[in-house]
């Protein structure tokens, strides 16, 4: 498997209290570990309870974990390919991946493959600085939780959710593009 | 032409809901500048020097009359009573207010069109050659590959934010009227020995700061792989390409630093895990995608007696003459022709056309074209299908309302960027440049001897008028706060594309004018007997050009 780049840390996403979860606002039981601590994260002084934690750590610590696989989580960072997850998706209860800002679209295509060719069926949490806009996408490329951390209420974010009724390609959500559902009527 | 069915309606209805949420939550203060940027970008709405503008798709330049008809009233009703032609074949409305821009949306819903994707860091308006469908050297018709692609990347969940703007043409013609090799993806359709039908696909041009041509890495994708290497491609760029400087965030510079060797090899292992997906176009989606472009109910003529009055027009009348060899273009049905309006009178900023002129081409088009249009990268509009009988009747139709200026292919049907007079970003104006050039020009007999001759002309390095693929490219400077003109030769947007080279240092605006002269002057020179600027450029080279525009007044 490859190994991800090491890199200075940028922004971290933050962890809300509360996000959507499956269309409805619900409070967040997990705690996100952002990279750059103060203190050197290890398997043995991990907090208790639902921990995502950032893909280097993950990686290093995943073999000791074991006993506690269905409660830790991990994070992309925006430059962190959904091959490097690869196959230990089917394990995973929750991926996140980190929006530095909305404009960076990397997540749509990790969020896509994590769940189109990694076979990943757990939480798929959007975290960082996307917006209420980009809900309708990330929702096609698969992604079921979104821990926003702007201004809108959450309320309107579930709203936009609601902006197209069909659209025109496959895609998560989706299994046929709409040129072959008109092809077969 | 393609026209919508209900689920196209009801998706760009609930776009065009979507944008005015956006545009109150904006205008309310509950969405920043910077969070509202992209999602106006995303619905055609630029912020220029003097007022918004909003950029309409023309998918792959088709439009019919009452297209037209509804882009004239909405000049008239929300803008100035014009409207511009761009080099991606759309249109342009240079004063339009942001709180108007939802309902003009809506207006154009009601006719099949919107402002989708038109600008802003995601796939774009597909492009393909003006005489599709009619050119005799046409492999395969290509709008049907062209729709495809637009609904493809249409709302494309994944791809909406990507590293920056992501342009594809497609050319189904051995000659390349689409400029493929200028374009983030060019898409050649081609047929292998077996007579089956594929595409070479070229990746990495682009013009801008850093020109640079495509690459082909593929020479034969089968057919109903279109759409799966395309997003292929688009992936690998979206996870790869550089998000930390603008100006290298094209694929183009992602293809240089990992070379098109290794971009090839990333796209093809992408591909592999894609290729037998849910984008497949399987034989039934191609057969409903030509269901759309049905050859027009033709008539059939005795094609000697059409010949034949066609010369008499021509040799009764001179004008005629020189319109019916400039701005006409051969069909593949007999008793047809092609016609392209020009835009280009001299005075006018190329491709800007009036409400009237808009409601005048309609009226051409449903007269004498079968209700269609085309909008040509080079700005100008072609009919596509006119009845050689009926060639001199709209030669004189067209005259009336401005469209037969007789300068398709020479100097004067120049591709210019809207410039200094509209557009922050310029160093320098273009279109009075533009003007000045086409008045210096203005004996057609000297014109045409010239012949096919491509000058394009940008206010900046952004390359919106394409100066590096045209045989001479202007390009606006600024030096020491003053607007100046470098000019490069050589370049080319045809099969045999090619970027130009510069000449030397940049003229003021006075000189362009003679810069342009002596330039000519020195072609005509050279040149061999019917031979074009751009072979005689390519025989000589820069240099006799650069002693004379340089020499010394003696
Ligand atoms: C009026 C304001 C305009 C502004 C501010 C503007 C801005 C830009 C910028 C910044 C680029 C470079 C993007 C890059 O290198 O990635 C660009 C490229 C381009 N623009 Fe414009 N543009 C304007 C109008 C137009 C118009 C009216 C047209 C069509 C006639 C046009 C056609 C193009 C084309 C074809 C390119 C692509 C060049 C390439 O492939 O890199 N632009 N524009
Ligand atoms: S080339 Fe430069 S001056 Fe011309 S329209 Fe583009 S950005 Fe503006």
């Amino acid at each position: 498997m490859p190994k991800p780049a090491k890199k200075p840390v940028g922004a971290q996403p933050d962890n809300p209290q509360q996000l959507i979860l499956d269309g409805v606002v619900v409070d967040n039981t997990w705690r996100l570990l952002p990279l750059g601590g103060e203190e050197e994260i290890t398997a043995n002084n991990l907090a208790a309870g639902k921990v995502i934690l950032p893909l280097s750590i993950w990686l290093e610590l995943r073999e000791a974990l074991q006993a506690r696989k269905d409660e830790i989580g991990v994070w992309l960072d925006s430059d962190e390919t959904a091959d490097l997850i690869g196959d230990f998706a089917q394990e995973l209860p929750l991926i996140a991946t980190h929006f530095p800002a909305f404009t960076d679209g990397r997540a749509f295509t990790a969020g896509r493959l994590l769940r189109q060719r990694y076979g990943f069926n757990g939480e798929l949490r959007a975290v960082g600085n996307f917006i209420r806009d980009q809900l309708t996408y990330l929702n096609r490329c698969g992604f079921n939780a979104f821990a926003y951390q702007g201004e809108q209420s959450l309320q309107g974010l579930l709203d936009s959710m609601q902006d197209f009724s069909d659209s025109y390609q496959a895609a998560v959500d989706q299994p046929l593009p709409i040129f072959r559902r008109r092809a077969l009527v | 032409m393609y026209r919508y069915d209900e689920q196209d309606h009801k998706l760009i209805r609930e776009r065009v809901a979507q944008f005015r949420g956006q545009t109150d939550r904006y205008l309310a203060g509950e969405l920043s500048e910077e969070e509202f940027l992209p999602l106006r970008l995303q619905n055609g709405l630029y912020v220029q020097r003097l007022a918004p503008m909003l950029r309409i798709a023309v998918p792959y330049g088709m439009m019919h009359s009452a297209q037209l008809r509804r882009l004239a009233e909405i000049t008239r009703k929300y803008d100035k009573g014009y409207a511009h032609f761009t080099t991606r074949q759309n249109v342009q409305l240079n004063w339009p207010n942001l709180e108007d821009v939802p309902d003009i949306l809506a207006e154009l819903a009601e006719v099949e069109m919107h402002a989708v994707q038109t600008s802003g860091n995601c796939i774009r308006n597909t492009t393909t050659d003006q005489f599709a469908g009619v050119a005799g050297d046409e492999l395969v018709d290509p709008r049907p590959y062209c729709e495809l692609i637009r609904q493809w990347s249409t709302f494309h969940p994944e791809f909406a934010f990507l590293p920056r703007k992501f342009k594809i043409a497609v050319c189904g013609a051995a000659t390349d009227r689409a400029a493929i090799r200028a374009h983030d993806i060019g898409v050649q359709i081609v047929k292998n020995d077996r007579g089956e039908t594929g595409f070479q696909v070229f990746v990495g041009g682009g013009l801008g700061r850093t020109p640079i041509l495509g690459v082909a890495i593929r020479d034969f994708l089968p057919e109903t792989h279109l759409l799966s290497y395309l997003e292929a491609i688009v992936r690998v760029y979206n996870q790869l390409g550089r998000r930390d400087n603008k100006f290298k965030a094209r694929i183009k510079i992602l293809v240089k630093a990992l070379g098109p060797e290794e971009f090839a090899r990333r796209v093809e292992a992408e591909w592999e895990q894609v290729k037998d997906g849910a984008d497949e176009l399987t034989a039934e989606a191609i057969t409903w995608a030509r269901s759309f472009f049905p050859k027009p109910a033709y008539r059939s003529f005795d094609h000697n007696h059409t010949e034949a009055v066609l010369r008499d027009q021509a040799g009764s009348e001179k004008a005629f003459a020189r319109w019916l060899e400039r701005n006409t273009f051969p069909h593949r049905v007999p008793g047809y022709q092609a016609v392209t309006l020009s835009t280009k009178p001299t005075g006018i900023p190329p491709g800007d056309v009036t409400d009237r002129q808009l409601e005048a081409i309609a009226e051409l088009a449903e007269q004498y074209s079968f209700g269609e249009v085309r909008v040509t990268h080079e700005q100008n509009v072609v009919l596509a299908d006119v009845e050689q009988e009926k060639l001199f009747e709209l030669w004189q139709a067209a005259r009336k309302h401005g469209f037969a200026t007789p300068n398709i292919g020479t100097l004067t049907d120049m591709i210019c960027c809207p410039g200094g007079d509209y557009c922050s970003l310029a160093n320098a104006k273009s279109i009075p440049v533009a003007e000045a050039i086409q008045r210096k020009f203005d004996d057609l007999d000297y014109l045409y001897d010239l012949g096919e001759l491509d000058l394009n002309i940008s206010g900046c390095m952004n390359a919106c008028g394409h100066h590096h693929i045209g045989h001479i490219g202007i390009l606006g400077v600024d030096k020491k706060g003053e607007e100046f003109y470098q000019v490069q030769l050589g370049g080319s947007a045809s099969e045999n594309a090619s970027l130009g080279k510069v000449l030397g240092p940049s003229f003021s605006r006075e000189e362009m004018p003679e810069t342009i002269g002596k330039i000519v002057d020195v072609f005509v020179e050279h040149r061999l007997p019917e031979e074009l600027f751009i072979d005689t450029y390519n025989r000589i080279g820069l240099q006799p050009f650069k002693e004379r525009v340089y020499a010394k007044a003696s």
